[in-house]
């Protein structure tokens, strides 16, 4: 059974469809790096694979299972744009409050053990609103991976991230996918997220222009794709 | 079981939220108590005219301080997109709902705590006469607004002249629930307890809580998953 | 072919009118207490029934919108409650007219003309409501919320506007008496005509919206790419 299976999804506004038939598979441990331009559907599918949005045609499955059920919900764990983490709250609040929403027994000490990790132990009861710009991205990190989630979804992360946080999240990326995990990303920092990524899926004006391995050849020239899968 | 403790912590979270930063709390308390206040002072009304109006005053101040309330309910989210965390997150649409309903159920009934001794200040009215009755339809009507309130928050939250929209569709869905709660507590403010026609408001009013509760819970997953 | 069946519809129902209100003007004595005005209540009394009708219409299309998730639910659902809204208003305008003929006052609180009056407001709010979203497939989402939680309360609305105002004295529209048989078949027989014109705005509207639609995506399309 694989990891995640994306079955001829369609998505309408309306009467105009924002993603056509989009149809990939991705096995435990695979990182798909997903492409395309500003405006071709890398969101809406990110946003349809959190469950937030519902596909106006087709199914996405997690290990068999449809992913809006709650089981795949406990099991997926999302960096959008936003960081997800409430400001007039401390960092400790903020971890312990999503540990409890999904489901983990020792919220406590989950909270604990992730502030360590991202180096905030030490204002675990600062508000975030008084933090810096990188302890709010590392928080943030800590928030999507503390439940350790089987299925990744980043919509491109390391956008605006500083180094600190940019090794963490690469070393929580490794571990995870290390643990079998699946992760889908989106991303504009073609070389950042080429190195990490096992396949790559590009969406060209809704469609899956092309899905396959991620070679080498896409490592030293990341604009290789866009030309040889016709993006003007 | 889990679904209860889910409801609580997203209640508690957002009461924890409400009372540290007070935002909405004091916009809404001290709206309510400035029209108690020019009320008072512009009519200056006699025993008699205040044991006519009072369950209308104190509801119309309790729905326009709820406005403003429960307009952050679900507002409070997009700051750092933290409503799309909740919705992926595994817990239920319908729970986020109840907890967030319960959390400003808490803090609007606080708001009409405070309200009802400057009422009885300002007004010279000897407002508990009727203590049990009035806490009941107190809840009760509370719940209606709440209810009601939440859920257009909810149907609101990511639209545009959201402020402005949020009053002027909940105002008309609420004249059930604010008619009973006026008729059944301008009774009570005068010492009446209960009887006859004013039980039938009651039931009605117990019949609007638990239809909406019903249809808010069924609905608000639609509302926040496109 | 529609087009003709539209222009059939619309030609039979001004056929009905003009024979109703040449029955009406004619056919029928003047009411004891009220005169000649109380002809109105031909059109007061169905307008309302109509209007109803067109939004339980709604709340039907919008339950179907949210099983189905096709537009053209949405569509109709538009249509209905835009169409309800122009019979309530005839609704409001005529019980306006005859309080003034009738009482000197133009509005009276009178617990039917309220709670038509709440509930108009109740769906302006979904025409406000759909205009605040620009996303088809989302308008349509929220504004079907809408009117199922709209039609919910229109009960709650008309009881409880109902035991408020008889608490209070106030004049009423007109007389609960039983009404002579001619009248009462000229009441429902005008509902007829109403019914018609109603089927006509609903079915042109409705056309009006599926042409939106095509537009629409075509220019997001045009955009996006």
């Amino acid at each position: 059974m694989t990891a995640l299976a994306v079955e001829n999804v369609w998505k309408y506004y309306g009467d105009f469809p924002a993603l056509r038939g989009i149809h990939f598979e991705a096995a435990r441990g695979a990182c798909v790096a997903l492409l395309g331009r500003n405006g071709a559907g890398k969101t809406t599918l990110l946003r349809i694979l959190a469950g937030l949005s519902k596909p106006s045609r087709g199914a996405v499955r997690v290990l068999g299972q449809d992913c809006l059920s709650e089981e795949v919900r406990r099991a997926t764990g999302m960096l959008g744009h936003g960081i997800g983490i409430y400001d007039e709250l401390s960092a400790y609040e903020n971890l312990r409050l999503f540990a409890a929403l999904y489901g983990l027994p020792d919220a406590h000490r989950a909270a604990v053990e992730w502030l360590e990790r991202t180096g905030l132990e030490r204002v675990r009861d600062g508000l975030v609103r008084e933090f810096s710009r990188g302890m709010r991205q590392r928080l943030a990190v800590a928030r999507a991976f503390l439940h350790k989630p089987s299925l990744l979804l980043l919509d491109e992360p390391f956008t605006a991230l500083d180094d600190r946080a940019i090794a963490l999240l690469q070393g929580l990326l490794r571990e995870s996918l290390a643990a079998g995990a699946t992760i889908v990303m989106s991303t504009h920092q073609l070389r950042e997220a080429l190195e990490l990524a096992t396949h790559v899926a590009l969406i060209v004006k809704g469609k899956l222009a092309h899905a396959g391995e991620r070679t080498p050849a896409m490592v030293d020239d990341p604009g290789y794709l866009y030309r040889t899968y016709g993006e003007a | 079981m889990q679904y209860l403790r889910q409801v609580w912590t997203i209640a508690a979270k957002d009461l924890r939220s409400e009372l540290r930063t007070k935002e909405a709390l004091n916009a809404s308390l001290s709206f309510a108590l400035v029209i108690l206040l020019l009320f008072s002072f512009a009519f200056d009304p006699t025993a008699e005219m205040t044991r006519e109006i009072s369950g209308g005053l104190l509801w119309l101040v309790f729905a326009f301080a709820g406005a403003l309330l429960l307009n952050r309910s679900f507002a409070r989210e997009l700051e750092n997109d933290c409503l799309d965390v909740l919705v992926t997150s595994p817990v239920p649409a319908s729970a986020l709902f109840l907890g967030k309903a319960l959390a400003n159920w808490v803090l609007l009934l606080g708001i009409e705590a405070v309200c009802l001794p400057v009422f009885g200040v300002f007004y010279n009215a000897d407002w508990a006469r009727q203590p049990g009755w009035l806490a009941l339809v107190l809840l009760l009507a509370t719940w209606g607004i709440t209810v009601i309130g939440t859920m257009f928050s909810a149907l609101t939250v990511n639209l545009r002249l959201r402020e402005l929209m949020l009053p002027m569709l909940v105002y008309p869905m609420l004249i059930p629930c604010l008619m009973a709660a006026m008729q059944l507590t301008t009774a009570l403010v005068a010492g009446q307890a209960p009887e006859g026609d004013q039980l039938a408001w009651l039931r009605m009013l117990a019949g609007f809580d638990i239809i909406f509760t019903a249809l808010s819970v069924a609905l608000v997953e639609t509302v926040l998953i496109g | 072919m529609r087009e003709k069946i539209l222009y059939i519809l619309g030609a039979l129902a001004a056929l009905l009118l003009a024979r109703n209100i040449w029955a009406m003007l004619t056919g029928l004595p003047d009411e004891a207490f009220q005169g000649a005005i109380f002809r109105i209540i031909f059109f007061h009394v169905p307008a309302a029934f109509t209007c109803f009708l067109l939004f339980f219409v709604a709340l039907i299309a919008s339950i179907s919108y949210l099983k189905t998730g096709r537009m053209q639910w949405d569509s109709l659902a538009v249509s209905a409650t835009e169409a309800g809204l122009a019979f309530g208003a005839a609704n409001l305008v005529s019980g306006m007219i005859w309080a003034r003929i009738i009482w000197g006052i133009w509005w009276t609180w009178d617990w039917r003309l309220t709670s038509m009056l709440v509930c108009w407001l109740l769906y302006a709010g979904y025409l406000v409501l759909r205009r605040a979203v620009e996303e088809p497939a989302q308008r349509a989402r929220l504004s079907a919320v809408l009117s199922i939680l709209s039609f919910t309360v229109v009960p709650f609305v008309f009881f409880s506007i109902k035991w408020f105002r008889t608490q209070h004295p106030q004049p009423v529209l007109y007389g609960e008496g039983k009404m002579d048989a001619a009248y009462r078949a000229m009441l429902y027989g005008n509902w007829v005509p109403l019914l018609m014109i109603a089927a006509l705005l609903v079915a042109v509207r409705m056309r009006q919206e599926r042409r939106l639609r095509e537009l629409d995506a075509l220019r997001r399309e045009a955009h996006a790419f």
